[in-house]
């Protein structure tokens, strides 16, 4: 699918749709309950911004499967900003939220999970929040899409679509429950590349 | 942001801006671990020309949550007893290489005057000059106050204003830096603020700032303020008869503890009492009132410190050198690393 370059010179490629998202949840959800053995301890922690929507999206599937899961009670979002290893380099983040499930992580399975892995640098600062919060049993890592690239060695356990990219390109992930493109809620996985 | 000077040049979207990071520093206090490492190496300076107890804490204790070194510097027992210069002084922060300065002092201006001499590159934090400004402070008032109207209102506090609070200041606004921080930064951030004091102790000129002046306590309290600052009286600046006696000052300006009463009286259960502290119990505040349910002194320092980590954290964090005018990039969302999304 191709969709025609735009006029500000921006060439764009839509690499996963609506439904291949919905699908690759389906098979993560799946994925997380294989791996744990069934959703005993589980915790999803997103990391924002899209990293939330994905968690409550893979939770909700979760549920689906499992009656005895409530999908409120087992996500949570992770704030990354103030352990992150670029802090000086760029202009001031301002930090987001970080809210955690009643029960804790303490000696939970924690499945991170985020929209893009790149660099490995979000996840590595992540582990590092994650630190200073309680001391989770095992960390798994959950990502919508791994664009390769890694600077860290970081490896995610469950990978919606593995997308070999080139640096010069970005790739923009857009869920209904934040992005609005032209006045409707879009769900999309992008390749942006500049001509 | 390079420094924070004054809270009359700060945007509503910077001050906005700042208390929602402090609601997100204060989710830090509540944890096991209250540190972050965002400041990991820099090192912030505490310049203290006067004396201060909750201000200095405060500032220590936000910069060691936040991993950055602390350096606290008291007038008494350095070389500025000796006669050095503040520029002398700066100088020698300069090379320690101080990322930070947080100063406190005597003399009006001082801080905007190391900010703009170019004696030191370092961010400049005003913590109290003369009778000018104490931002900090006021940003904790505005943080304290933006809670208990969120609460009122049911929303989360994150994000919101003051619109609609009505917020009266009562005393010694003459010598009182945290009134008149608070008079710019209320109103900026869409509170109505009222000022209450004996006519000697309001500054000339007060009639052209944006807030309505009684010269009777219970008059302005007949107005149903939602909030009740009360200042302190600065007895170390009683420098001439601003009022006949202490005891007529506590019975016409003091919050006793029958306009405590009055208040109930008055249906207004919500109103809260203020105070920036330190108190002088029994004079502009009665025992009764500051240790009264309504009193948020407490939370007032407890907040202190996250207004202070948000404080230091935005004006250390990211690259200043990009940031050339505050202002203008403050106003454009941050740029996110290229390939990643934001």
């Amino acid at each position: 699918m191709t969709v025609p370059a735009s006029e500000s010179g921006i060439h764009k490629r839509v690499v996963l749709a609506e439904a291949d998202i919905d699908r690759a949840l389906t098979r993560i959800a799946h994925e997380i309950l294989e791996a744990n053995k069934g959703s005993r301890d589980l915790v999803l922690l997103g990391i924002p911004r899209r990293g939330f929507p994905l968690a409550r999206r893979l939770a909700q599937k979760i549920a689906a499967v499992d009656e005895s899961v409530d999908p409120d009670l087992i996500t949570g979002q992770l704030d990354v900003t103030m352990y992150r290893d670029d802090l000086r380099r760029n202009p001031t983040r301002s930090p987001l939220a970080t809210q955690l499930p009643p029960s804790g992580i303490d000696d939970k399975v924690v499945v991170l999970v985020d929209d893009v892995l790149y660099s490995g640098r979000t996840i590595r600062a992540a582990l590092d929040a994650l630190a200073d919060l309680g001391r989770p049993r095992i960390v798994r890592l959950a990502v919508l899409v791994d664009r390769g690239h890694r600077e860290l060695p970081i490896r995610a356990d469950h990978v919606g679509k593995n997308l070999p990219t080139s640096s010069r390109e970005r790739v923009r992930v857009h869920l209904a429950e934040i992005d609005l493109i032209g006045g409707s809620a879009v769900n999309e996985v992008v390749i942006e590349d500049r001509l | 942001m390079k420094h924070l000077l004054s809270t009359q040049d700060l945007s509503a979207r910077n001050a906005l801006r700042l208390l929602d990071v402090a609601e997100e520093m204060a989710a830090v206090g509540e944890r096991e671990i209250k540190k972050l490492p965002a400041l990991r190496g820099r090192t912030v300076v505490n310049l203290f020309f006067e004396d201060s107890t909750r201000t200095r804490i405060s500032f220590e204790a936000a910069a060691k949550r936040l991993s950055a070194d602390v350096i606290n510097f008291a007038a008494k027992g350095s070389s500025v007893s000796k006669g050095e210069s503040l520029k002398d002084t700066a100088q020698t922060l300069e090379a320690m290489s101080a990322d930070a300065v947080v100063i406190r002092h005597p003399a009006s201006g001082a801080p905007a005057r190391l900010a703009a001499s170019g004696w030191i590159d370092a961010a400049v934090v005003n913590a109290g000059d003369g009778t000018h400004e104490h931002p900090t402070q006021a940003l904790l008032d505005a943080f304290t106050l933006r809670r208990h109207w969120a609460q009122l209102g049911g929303s989360p506090s994150a994000g919101s204003t003051l619109a609609g609070m009505k917020v009266l200041i009562v005393g010694d606004v003459l010598h009182s830096r945290v009134a008149r921080s608070n008079v710019w930064l209320l109103t900026t951030l869409g509170a109505e603020v009222l000022l209450a004091g004996p006519p000697t102790l309001l500054p000339v000129g007060v009639a052209s700032w944006p807030c309505t002046v009684y010269y009777n306590l219970d008059d302005a309290l007949a107005q149903r303020p939602d909030a009740v600052m009360m200042l302190r009286l600065q007895a170390e600046r009683m420098n001439a008869a601003f009022f006949p006696s202490t005891r007529e000052y506590s019975r016409r300006w003091g919050f006793d503890d029958g306009r405590l009463a009055l208040l109930d009286t008055m249906g207004l259960d919500d109103t809260v009492i203020m105070h920036p502290g330190p108190m002088n119990r029994g004079l502009e505040i009665s025992s009764a009132a500051a240790d009264s349910p309504r009193s948020t002194v407490l939370a007032q320092v407890r907040n202190g410190v996250s207004v202070r980590m948000a404080t230091l954290y935005l004006l250390l964090s990211g690259d200043q050198h990009d940031e050339p005018d505050d202002d203008l990039q403050d106003l454009q969302p941050a740029t996110t690393p290229e390939g990643r999304t934001p």
